[in-house]
């Protein structure tokens, strides 16, 4: 299972750029569905064709991370760039990147030197307009390859730490991806129609996600994504790692999808916290609740450390725990699809 | 690959034997002595064609890193930051632990956690901390004990066909050159070369390798630093990448004798070897004891020039490190004294 994930977690395509991954990962399922097809916003729709096909039933994860891409090439062959999705500034000086250009480059991204400073300059950190990525490449040779435009990721990935934990490149939401997949391995045909959306752009703001799932209009949805972790630093708006899967209720939550998760969980003896969330889950669950007339959706998330950096970490056990739920729901539907989900 | 080896080795501050080993086991059938003494200083002496004078070429072994000064009741590891590292290059990257490499992450909140204030504020060293996966302190401690150190977990690439990327270019590059030298070169004069300890954490290793030898001239070959990022003006760039060696006229600790590097720079534009000035008066090594040692010694510094210096990832040129080797070449060659 690790190594899936490392497989899933090494891809490189950041919002937009999916193209560059949506083949390898259709590959990855194809083996447990009947159909799948790419739209045009580059979404992977897969589906389990169900012995009566009297529902639809969606489980959802988005494909893309969080990158740069390059805005500029400076003199000296040094590369502006802008970030795509919520990249924390502060990870970047002296990170190593890839950049995507007529063929991958590798870079570290520098900023001015520690001497170079007036004082008071080292408190602040550097703003990205202030940083560049060094190819190590000259001028020539970088405009021979590189395009403004062209896509850059994080390059570096970890492995495993002590005791279940692991740290890879991408968890957000490539975990996510991987569950999905996992599911649709282990479950054989059910009643409804299984679908899978493994969706594009989540990143900067739900996009891919709200086209699936217009394509699929399913009659209920499970997203499942990455939520905040326990750390030194934060306890708060987060949950130990470790501690099992994250079902989230709230106005984003169908409640008696919630309350049927929680069921499940008792029943399977499977770990599981309770996220409240006001409003905004800032997942794809946002997107596809009011996609047409409505798709009754829930959430399950994974505790993650260190989100949206290149050592993103989590415990296999969260991981499990989320996939078996997410299994236990979908092989039990046939009991309790059929109209409960109506007020 | 030499170079490779070398700067993928674990070796901060105090913590050089790693080092010290490739390199030992690199010259030993090329030096004609070999020592290590109390700090861990290795020494190799290689006769000259003239016994009169004896000449000193020195690098450091150790890089910048971490110690391990405390560990958290929930299994996290407190550290201190050995040498100079600038904490905004830290955040986020990724460590080996003491002798059993455990892996670790220097961590951080998610940027969805943070206020405006604390993305545009640099943290303290005091509230980062190493993630390694343990369950509590107890855990931990089976893994890691204090004073354990850490390094960035970088490996060595070549970047197109002349750049190569990796963490301790400073000074593993140095370390490489006297190597080759040691394999290669014929001195004219009893020549000890130095491959000194813990210079990133005051010149420690070069104050006593120098009183030991007590040479009639020194050459220090270091790594410096390159920065030619756009946002700096050209005036403050230091040295050139492809820029060739780079001779010192001064720094913050050494006034280099004007002779001496005046002698190494029209040397090397002589022998068409590439060669510049390092431009700003900024840093310092071990050329800053060594010149103060006993009654004084002449000694000047010929550095390879590297960007992103104490980071995780400096990048090099290996046209440049060429040019620093045929500069010491020559200077072991040719010097009269």
């Amino acid at each position: 299972m690790e190594k899936f994930l490392k497989e899933l977690s090494d891809l490189r395509g950041i919002s937009g750029f999916e193209y560059r991954i949506n083949e390898q990962i259709k590959k990855l399922i194809e083996p447990y569905c009947n159909e799948v097809r790419v739209d045009s916003l580059g979404n992977i729709i897969a589906l389990k064709k169900g012995k009566k096909s009297n529902k639809k039933i969606m489980l959802e994860a988005h494909m893309d991370e969080i990158g740069l891409m390059v805005s500029q090439i400076e003199k000296n062959g040094f590369l502006k760039f802008i970030n795509i999705g919520g990249v924390d500034p502060r990870i970047l000086p002296a990170s190593e990147v890839t950049v995507h250009a007529k063929k991958d480059l590798k870079g570290v991204i520098g900023a001015k030197p520690p001497h170079l400073m007036t004082s008071g300059e080292g408190d602040k950190s550097v703003k990205i307009t202030d940083m560049t990525i060094d190819t190590g490449l000259s001028y020539e040779e970088v405009c021979e390859l590189v395009s403004v435009g062209d896509s850059v990721t994080l390059s570096q990935s970890v492995g495993k730490l002590l005791n279940d934990n692991i740290s890879l490149k991408t968890l957000d939401d490539r975990a996510g991806v991987c569950a999905v997949i996992e599911v649709f391995k282990r479950v054989g045909a059910i009643d409804a129609d299984l679908y899978a959306s493994i969706s594009t752009q989540e990143e900067v703001g739900l996009r891919g996600a709200r086209v699936a799932s217009f394509g699929i209009f399913p009659d209920m949805a499970i997203a499942i994504d990455v939520c905040h972790a326990v750390t030194p630093d934060n306890s708060k708006n987060a949950f130990e790692a470790g501690s099992g899967t994250v079902v989230t209720i709230g106005p984003n939550i169908h409640p008696k999808m919630s309350e049927k998760l929680f069921e499940l969980a008792k029943k399977y003896d499977i770990k599981t916290n309770t996220d409240v969330d006001d409003g905004d889950t800032g997942t794809d669950a946002w997107a596809i609740q009011v996609t047409k007339t409505g798709v009754p959706t829930a959430l399950l998330s994974i505790p993650l450390k260190y989100m949206h950096t290149s050592v993103e970490t989590m415990n296999m056990s969260d991981f499990e725990a989320t996939i078996a739920l997410i299994e236990h729901f979908v092989k039990d539907s046939d009991d309790f699809a059929e109209d409960w989900l109506c007020y | 690959m030499l170079l490779e080896k070398l700067c993928n080795a674990f070796g901060v501050s105090g913590c050089e034997t790693e080092v010290r080993d490739i390199i030992k086991e690199e010259i030993i059938s090329y030096a004609d002595e070999i020592s290590v003494d109390s700090m861990g200083n290795l020494f190799a002496k290689k006769n000259g064609k003239s016994h009169d004078k004896t000449v000193m070429v020195s690098c450091h072994t150790d890089e910048v890193g971490f110690i391990i000064s405390g560990i958290t009741k929930e299994g996290y590891l407190e550290f201190k930051a050995v040498g100079g590292i600038d904490t905004r290059v830290i955040i986020s990257k990724k460590v080996l632990i003491g002798k059993d490499k455990i892996k670790g992450i220097i961590g951080i909140k998610a940027v969805h956690l943070t206020t405006k204030s604390e993305r545009e504020s640099v943290p303290k060293v005091k509230d980062l901390y190493i993630d390694i996966g343990a369950k509590d302190e107890e855990d931990a401690k089976k893994y890691v004990n204090l004073g354990d150190y850490a390094v960035f977990d970088t490996k060595y690439e070549e970047l197109g066909k002349t750049s190569i990327k990796a963490k301790a270019i400073d000074d593993r590059a140095g370390c490489y050159i006297l190597s080759k030298l040691i394999e290669e070169v014929q001195p004219e004069y009893d020549t000890v070369f130095c491959f000194c300890t813990q210079e990133e954490v005051g010149l420690r290793g070069a104050t006593i390798a120098a009183y030991k030898i007590q040479p009639d001239i020194a050459l220090v070959v270091e790594a410096t630093t390159c920065s030619e990022s756009p946002d700096v003006n050209e005036h403050e760039h230091v040295t050139k990448l492809n820029g060739g060696a780079a001779v010192t006229f001064m720094d913050r600790t050494t006034i280099v004798d004007d002779d001496f590097s005046k002698w190494l720079y029209n040397t090397a534009k002589g022998n068409n070897i590439p060669v510049q000035y390092k431009t700003v008066v900024a840093g310092g090594n071990d050329a800053g004891i060594i010149h103060k040692t006993a009654e004084g010694i002449k000694t000047a510094s010929v550095s390879v020039p590297c960007r992103y210096l104490h980071s995780p990832a400096g990048i090099a040129s290996k046209k440049d490190i060429e040019a620093t080797y045929n500069i010491c070449k020559l200077f072991l060659e040719k010097i009269k004294l």
